[in-house]
């Protein structure tokens, strides 16, 4: 995430990009041109993946892997089509693949595959078993879905959450992981673009010392899926999450992707319909990964529209799009720089950087700071983004957070400036 | 804007009876979970012949201007005066930022309380300007006082 090897949109460009998002066109509070910087939280969605939502349920709708009708075969290929899809995008294999209802339950999927014992009807699960003495290790700079979910695990298996310090400059303190990287470090969980810092994280070096010490890789890749190239052999990590709404896909679909060895010895988390292979009333066996790891009638239609959203990603072109985000946070960081009274919380430069730029004003809380962007039309977030020890250890409350998709304009970031200088006017604090 | 009256950004730059103090009864902590404010708050109440008057609310608060100015003027409006008109004046406060921007609020029972008038038309502050109001209930309830108005108490403050 880099060096971006391609250029930014040009205007044109942004402006047919901007003609697919309808959203795009609305106003805010009185009138004011909606400036959408917030697309870490969640992005728009193009006409092509809301065309691809509706289509499904005109045309195709029913239950996938139930039933043997017509319109069941035709959503079980679509719904198995998009899952081929978004493997692809990902360099993946289609059947390690899982859907989930976001990236936090894929998460959560793989921390309640753990627990003190194995699983008698999986083999292999011993590797998902944990016990007092064993680790977990994950960064301060973990959403608190990457972070919780590795909490509750010690607490219910008996073993010991450590993890690794930010430093001053934003990046992770890899000077640490000599002591807390060792032989009883069962798990790794680490963001891979934090989505506050806008830090990109050094895999390769996390990914060989964790396995060295046979440790798995989980990794949070919400906030780089959607702005840059990935391929899940190349990143090395054993489980990568991600989710589909913050990459112009529909909301409630999210996505597992795992190690077919890792998968297969995994014990369930959701269990119920189409998960299990027989069933009777004193126990049960399991279907094969990914069905394993999808009870009930699966989100359809939000995987059709989430292969269109890959398909809309590729017409694009994701380096291109990385590009695009990049020279707008470049011009966001020069135009914070010319403020004094404003502090980036995170890297200043472009090296190993994604698309989330957050900040504070000196001595106007970032409620404030959001409520003056706000009224100017300008959607950004505030508050500790679900990274609430992150921000402890920056000792702020709160920070202001604007992030950016293809679809955002220069004049969009002009804009969110021009609003922020109205801050120090109005709190009478040193402009 | 309308939001940040001069009398909120008084409030929250110069937070009235601000600091941890004693005599009290009871000392809460609540936090907005969705930004991160916090306040911990302690009450003192002392019961007279005309029934419980708040003696003291002191705080310390960490936010925004409009939990800061709330918690403030929640402090000014209450100190010295009867629980039962502190009470009045809480329902009334919660009326107006909960009332979409409907009900302007009356100066006569909010004071300057008035001035957060303008946080009911953003719902998402909402919670930031009831949050130092939310831990002084909370102090009472955990202190073993009333925290609502009985009907003729209610009567009584509104008339």
């Amino acid at each position: 995430m880099t060096e971006p090897s391609s250029t930014p949109f040009t205007d044109e460009e942004v402006a047919r990009i901007r003609a697919d998002f309808p959203i795009l066109t609305r106003t805010v509070r009185d009138g004011a041109p909606l400036v959408y910087l917030d697309s870490g939280a969640t992005s728009h969605k193009p006409v092509q993946v809301l065309d691809a939502e509706r289509n499904f349920y005109e045309r195709l709708n029913s239950a996938p892997h139930r039933g043997a009708h017509a319109l069941s075969e035709e959503a079980t290929a679509a719904y198995e089509g998009a899952r081929e899809r978004i493997a692809g995008f990902i360099g993946a294999q289609a059947q390690d693949v899982v859907f989930t209802k976001n990236a936090t339950e894929a998460l959560n999927l793989v921390a309640y595959a753990f627990s003190n014992s194995p699983h008698p009807g999986i083999p292999g699960s011993e590797r998902f078993a944990l016990r007092e003495g064993d680790e977990v290790l994950v960064t301060e700079m973990e959403h608190h879905a990457n972070l919780v979910p590795w909490q509750e695990l010690c607490r219910r298996t008996g073993a010991t959450l450590r993890w690794i310090p930010v430093t001053d400059g934003g990046r992770l303190d890899l000077s640490t992981l000599d002591e807390l990287l060792t032989e009883s470090t069962k798990v790794v969980a680490v963001v891979h673009a934090s989505n506050v810092l806008g830090t990109v994280n050094p895999l390769d070096e996390i990914v060989t010392r964790a396995h060295d010490v046979g440790a798995l890789v989980v990794l949070d890749a919400c906030q780089s899926v959607p702005h840059t190239a990935i391929d899940v052999a190349e990143l090395g990590a054993d489980f990568v999450a991600f989710s589909g709404h913050k990459m112009f896909g529909p909301s409630g679909i999210g996505v597992l992707w795992g190690r077919s060895e890792l998968l297969e010895a995994m014990p369930p988390f959701l269990t119920g319909g189409s998960m299990i292979e027989t069933v009777r009333m004193e126990g049960s066996t399991y279907a094969p990964p990914p069905q394993r790891f999808e009870a009930g009638v699966p989100m359809t239609a939000q995987a059709i529209g989430l292969a269109a959203a890959v398909d809309y990603i590729e017409e694009l072109g994701i380096e291109r799009i990385h590009a695009h985000e990049l020279a707008l946070v470049e011009r966001l960081l020069a135009g914070l720089a010319t403020r004094p009274w404003v502090t980036v919380v995170g890297p200043t430069d472009l090296e190993s950087r994604g698309g989330t730029v957050a900040f504070v004003v000196d001595g106007v809380h970032a409620h404030d700071v959001g409520q003056i962007l706000d009224n100017a039309g300008v959607a950004v977030r505030v508050g500790h983004h679900c990274a609430w020890p992150l921000h402890r250890r920056f000792k702020v409350a709160a920070t202001t957070r604007a992030s950016f998709a293809a679809y955002n304009t220069t004049a969009e970031v002009d804009a969110l400036l021009e609003a922020l200088d109205r801050v120090p006017q109005i709190f009478g604090v040193a402009s | 804007m309308d939001l940040y009256q001069e009398l909120i950004l008084e409030h929250s730059k110069r937070p009235q009876h601000a600091g941890l103090r004693e005599p009290f009864e009871a000392e809460v902590h609540h936090v907005n979970p969705t930004c991160g404010d916090e306040v911990t708050l302690r009450i003192h109440i002392e019961d007279t012949a005309e029934g419980p008057v708040v003696e003291d609310i002191s705080y310390d608060a960490l936010g925004c201007s409009i939990s800061m100015a709330s918690t403030s003027i929640l402090a000014e409006e209450s100190i010295g005066r009867p629980l039962s008109e502190v009470l009045t004046t809480f329902e009334a406060m919660k009326s107006m930022l909960t009332s979409k921007g409907e009900d302007p609020g009356d100066e006569e029972v909010i004071g300057d309380g008035v001035a957060l008038a303008g946080v009911g038309k953003y719902p998402a502050r909402v919670k930031c300007a009831l949050l130092g109001w939310m831990a002084f209930t909370d102090a009472l309830h955990q202190s073993g006082r009333e925290t609502t108005l009985s009907q003729k108490q209610s009567e009584e403050g509104t008339s």
